[in-house]
């Protein structure tokens, strides 16, 4: 018999019970929980006079409609009323059913997808769901993380299970080491790029390989972060010394005896030698550069070195229709080079890219630079209460600062726009954040994603420059 | 939650692929803590000229002539034909929400996004994959006859035309048997409710880590 995968070792390990109509009951260790798509969860266990099955594997924090501003002012310095009752439910519910909330004056509030981990309350082998698309960023820790809609929300609070059907096997393998100035983002976003943004819909990923192997925490998550952007729910990576090592010491992290029989298991958290993956994918990890995407959607992506397509090369009329309807939007000529595309603002930031290696490596792009004088706005929106307070240690906060960069309070700002930080019409921005559809991050924003160095590098410079040039 | 057995409707076309959540209903909605009312918003840049924001009374706001829903002959759709990958992007239930909203019961494409195609059944909403071919036709058909329907059967999991052709659809038995009888799924998973306890006392024994409450 075959060996098993990562992914079927946590799913027979989730296992509550298969049913004979091909449907299983999967059980959830973690379940995070934010203002957006909570509050109609909590009002239905309400209407149907539910309680939560288990309260304490419940985490909650408001991310999505924060300012990031004003943050001592707590939830009357949110100006939006709606934004503002959104942030109230989700207090209100917390208190009320007894869930732990980090609220938004609290230092540990922050980015579901960035507290998770932070604290702990991530840890390997759990499954793990949240009302975001982008709890795939827990599979950097071998867990099988996955986002829900509104009704498997309220269907967890209640059951702390989920109806599932399991998914098809997947390997991203990446082959060789990464280049200076190459990132997990511009890893992730080759592999959009290579697979598209349905290649992975009906799998779950796993990201294997020497390239990955050599990535911290900080960069598994960014590429597990982005499963999503290639259609498959799930994202993984093996576990390893450099997991445990992460995990190690941190609030809800298991202690003396009982963790060295979680390290013990966590150690088996591994596809098998001989496991057999339904699709297998490989790339040259040494021949990726710093990417850009040019689109409207995460696989309309190039490197640096490339240029924007030509609708009139590509046969598949659909595609072609795709291509001329984006570089419509976006404001791109044909052919035209990306080091050509001048930016109106800069966003470092998101659950993608708003950890404390991310905004080492923006930092030390911008030491000694300027932010470029044709820029309205370059910002650096960390992902938690902690991050900042950690990059504030080490001084990054005034490199930011002193290079004409904001540096502001957590949360997801600009990534999505449901707070004040957002783009006007026509305004291109170079974005750490995840996802560049039409309006994203405003009203006919043109989005751009790259990684937090290539972000750097385009704030002080104006428009999109290879970092390696800025380097050496 | 509403049943779905059988459905005959207006068929109106959105023809591109990639259909993301944002599209479908832009974040300013996701703000309301109700699940209703996000109809007069579904696909709202692609729908108005203007910048629309919550609380809005959109009947007087600037149509985009050139969308499909805005056309007389679509109005009273509530079969939305469309391309591959719809619904991809987020999470938020918002999106079959406003479809629903807005009136459809139906939408048929190639391929869907795994959580919206989740999340359609968790509202009585029916999203049905058919070949590439077959939504080609059907994509023709719809726009060469005004007024042209399609009848859904559920229990037959088929789609017939107005010629009587019928193409026949695949489904998880679970999702169709909650669809058909309009079931709550947290219902039908606590009748496991012994099972489910058993299995985390299991699990609190073997992994006592899981069940840490943070220090």
């Amino acid at each position: 018999m075959a060996g098993k995968t990562l992914y079927d070792k946590l799913w027979d390990d989730h296992l509550v019970k298969q049913r004979d109509d091909g449907s299983a009951l999967i059980y959830i260790d973690r379940q995070l929980l934010h203002e957006v798509t909570s509050p109609q969860a909590f009002e239905g266990l309400r209407l149907a006079g539910r309680k939560p099955w288990r309260i304490d594997a419940n985490i909650a924090t408001p991310d999505h409609n924060v300012p990031t501003t004003d943050r001592d002012k707590g939830i009357d310095g949110i100006v939006d009323p709606v934004s503002r009752t959104q942030v109230e439910t989700l207090d209100k519910n917390c208190d009320e059913f007894g869930i732990l909330e980090f609220k938004i004056k609290d230092q540990r509030q922050g980015i579901v997808h960035v507290i998770g981990p932070e604290q702990g309350a991530t840890l390997p082998g759990m499954s793990i769901v949240c009302g975001d698309s982008h709890t795939s960023t827990h599979g950097a820790f071998g867990c099988l993380a996955h986002g829900i809609g509104t009704s498997e929300v309220e269907h967890v609070l209640a059951t702390q299970c989920l109806v599932q059907k399991k998914m098809k096997n997947m390997l991203v393998k990446v082959n060789g080491k990464l280049g200076a100035g190459v990132t997990g983002k511009d890893v992730v976003l080759a592999i959009i790029g290579e697979i598209g943004t349905a290649g992975g819909t009906g799998y779950a990923i796993e990201f294997g390989g020497e390239a990955i192997r050599g990535l911290s925490m900080e960069g598994r998550m960014t590429i597990c972060n982005m499963s999503i952007e290639a259609g498959a729910r799930v994202g993984m990576v093996a576990v390893d010394d450099t997991t445990i090592e992460y995990v190690k010491g941190r609030p809800f992290s298991p202690k003396g005896e009982t963790w060295g029989k979680a390290v013990e298991f966590w150690r088996t958290l591994h596809s098998d030698d001989d496991a057999v993956f339904d699709k297998v994918v490989e790339l040259d990890g040494s021949a990726i550069q710093p990417q850009v995407s040019w689109g409207t959607s995460p696989e309309m992506v190039v490197g640096v070195e490339g240029a924007v397509p030509d609708p009139a090369k590509e046969e598949d009329p659909i595609k072609r229709e795709g291509i001329v309807r984006a570089l419509k939007y976006m404001g791109l000529q044909p052919n035209q080079k990306i080091t050509d595309i001048k930016l109106d603002r800069v966003f470092i930031g998101s659950c993608t890219n708003s950890r404390i290696e991310d905004l080492r490596e923006a930092a030390a792009v911008v030491k000694g630079r300027k932010v470029a004088a044709s820029l309205k706005q370059a910002m650096v929106v960390p992902g938690s209460g902690l991050v900042k307070a950690q990059a504030e240690q080490e001084g990054l906060d005034k490199v930011f600062i002193e290079a004409g960069l904001e540096w502001r309070d957590p949360g997801c700002s600009m990534c999505l726009a449901m707070n004040a930080d957002k783009l006007g019409q026509g305004e291109h921005c170079a974005s750490t954040s995840n996802r560049n559809f039409e309006g994203r991050q405003g009203f006919g924003g043109r989005t751009h994603l790259v990684s937090p160095a290539m972000a750097a590098a385009a704030a002080v410079t104006g428009h999109f420059v290879d970092v390696r040039e800025l380097m050496n | 939650m509403r049943a779905f057995t059988q459905h005959q409707g207006t068929v109106a076309p959105m023809d591109r692929s990639n259909v993301d959540t944002d599209m479908i209903i832009p974040k300013q909605f996701l703000k309301s803590i109700k699940r209703t009312g996000f109809g007069p918003n579904l696909f709202d840049e692609l729908r108005y000229l203007d910048e629309g924001n919550p609380d809005q009374d959109c009947s007087n706001r600037p149509l985009n002539p050139d969308f499909v829903l805005n056309q007389d002959r679509y109005k009273n759709a509530s079969v939305l034909l469309a391309r591959t990958n719809f619904g991809c992007g987020s999470s938020r239930e918002h999106a079959p929400w406003a479809l629903d909203d807005f009136g459809f019961r139906v939408i048929i494409a190639p391929s869907f996004a795994d959580i919206f195609y989740n999340n359609c059944f968790k509202n009585g909403l029916l999203p049905i994959v058919l070949d590439e071919k077959v939504v080609d036709r059907l994509f023709r058909e719809t726009e060469e006859n005004e007024g042209y329907q399609l009848t859904v059967d559920l229990e037959a999991k088929t789609v017939t035309t107005p010629g009587g052709e019928s193409f026949s659809f695949e489904v998880d038995d679970f999702r169709r048997h909650c669809l058909l009888n309009g079931l709550d799924d947290i219902g039908v998973t606590l009748e496991d409710a012994d099972t489910i306890r058993a299995y985390e006392e299991s699990r609190r024994k073997t992994a006592p880590w899981l069940f840490n409450t943070g220090n």
